[in-house]
């Protein structure tokens, strides 16, 4: 049981965000990454933290910035490497921060897996292969699967599209990808939107991360135009 | 030295996968030499494509003022949106690969075993940075999946081999290999030659160390 706290600054809502954390990060590349939360954290204190992302940032934003910080013991990720992920590349080739390197889909289904209680699960995915080396496998119906534990996190940091008043949240497009899965792992969800608006004007059969999973909201203005630039 | 063969080239190729897509498939195109297979896509085919990172319906890329930061490809390039497209988060996303849902996945290879193995994410090199990201669920997830790739490395080593050196991404999972000079069909009695693209059967059984089967007269 808990309520929504809107807060007006990014800083004030990561600022409970401890040494050490476990911390989850929407997005996949730039897409529904929330990168003005992730810049607070790096005005804030915390250090140590363990970063659980598709990826391990790009360019020199947001999670790439955190890195190239030093804020960051360990990445638990699908895919590090991508043409500007130099930072990253940086901080790893230097043994600075340890790699989990987890097949994509496997990623998703750990981190849902915490959210829904799973204690642990069987997937076909990675048997054979040298990322399910040391795991406990077992064939089922003549099939080999990798049993696969939860992935847990003491904050999840979101990006949505919209957020009524309660914390119910939509989202946008492909930007959609970790955010609701991420919400419902952690203990602690603070989510960044574009737009804050009254409880009521969401469709409730178009919510797609109910409020249960919210607990704190920060309206950001993205730079859009420099998103699009990073296209060209 | 064996002699030099041609083959066909990339977008011939990516024509020839295209063309063996049935209507109204739903496919994932991996990222790299398997995009090319979209443009060869004819509206009228009804084919769904699957963008892993959540979506269903992608359409071609996204051109100047369509460019959409929140809508992009496994590639993370912009993209756009074809009527009927649907978005979902990426467990439902994996899931919906995993689960069998997806009639066929193409995708790049660095080798593909007689078998059907498949090693297609880490050169294994020790200074390499390994990045897996969705190779490992796309390999056995789809009721098919099909490798594009030329057969041949710059060395003039065939990709398709009895045992991969790489590391793996999948077992006995490939059922198809399109590639420059031939297509291959993994089938449980061993691998066939399906077409063979400017060069004989014999220089290609030659070049490649695993039994064959010649299909071409099938």
């Amino acid at each position: 049981m808990s309520k929504v706290t809107f807060h007006d600054t990014t800083l004030e809502a990561v600022a409970g965000i401890p040494t050490g954390a476990t911390v989850m990060v929407s997005g996949f590349g730039s897409a529904g990454q929330p990168v003005e939360l992730v810049e607070a954290l790096i005005e804030s204190a915390a250090t140590e933290l363990t970063i659980v992302s598709n990826n391990a940032g790009g360019g020199d934003v947001g999670l790439a910035a955190l890195i190239r910080e030093g804020r960051v013991r360990k990445v638990v990720c699908s895919f590090p490497r991508q043409v500007d992920s130099w930072h990253f590349d940086e901080a790893y080739r230097a043994g600075r921060l340890e790699l989990e390197l987890v097949p994509q889909g496997n990623l998703a289904e750990r981190i849902r897996a915490a959210g829904a209680g799973i204690g642990a699960f069987f997937t076909p995915t990675g048997y054979g292969t040298p990322l399910a080396e040391g795991k406990e496998t077992r064939v089922i119906d003549g099939r080999g699967y990798v049993l696969e534990h939860p992935l847990r996190a003491e904050v999840a940091l979101v990006a949505a599209h919209r957020s009524d008043r309660l914390g119910n949240l939509v989202y946008r497009k492909t930007a959609r990808n970790f955010g609701p899965i991420m919400a419902a792992a952690a203990e602690t969800t603070i989510v960044q939107v574009d737009e804050v608006v009254p409880t009521g004007s969401l469709d409730p059969e178009n919510v797609v991360t109910p409020c249960v999973y919210v607990d704190h909201v920060v309206r950001v203005d993205r730079d859009r135009a420099s998103l699009i630039g990073a296209f060209k | 030295m064996s002699a030099t063969f041609t083959g066909i080239d990339r977008d011939t190729l990516a024509g020839i996968v295209a063309a063996d897509i049935p209507a109204g498939s739903f496919v994932n195109l991996g990222i790299g030499l398997p995009t090319k297979v979209s443009n060869f896509l004819t509206p009228g085919s009804g084919v769904q494509l699957h963008t892993e990172n959540g979506m269903l319906g992608m359409g071609p890329e996204a051109l100047g003022d369509e460019v959409d930061p929140d809508l992009v490809n496994a590639g993370k390039v912009a993209v756009t949106e074809l009527p009927g497209a649907s978005y979902f988060h990426h467990a439902d996303s994996f899931a919906m690969m995993r689960g069998g849902h997806l009639d066929i996945c193409v995708l790049g290879a660095y080798q593909v075993s007689a078998r059907g193995d498949l090693a297609n994410w880490h050169t294994g090199r020790p200074d390499d940075i390994p990045a897996v990201g969705g190779a490992m669920d796309l390999a056995i997830g789809a009721k098919q999946t099909f490798v594009m790739m030329s057969l041949l490395t710059r060395d003039g080593s065939a990709k398709l081999v009895p045992e991969c050196s790489y590391p793996l991404t999948g077992l006995q999972c490939v059922s198809r290999v399109y590639t420059d000079l031939a297509v291959f069909l993994i089938e449980p009695d061993g691998v066939v030659v399906r077409d063979l693209f400017g060069i004989g059967y014999d220089d290609l059984a030659a070049l490649v160390d695993v039994p064959l089967v010649d299909g071409t007269g099938r």
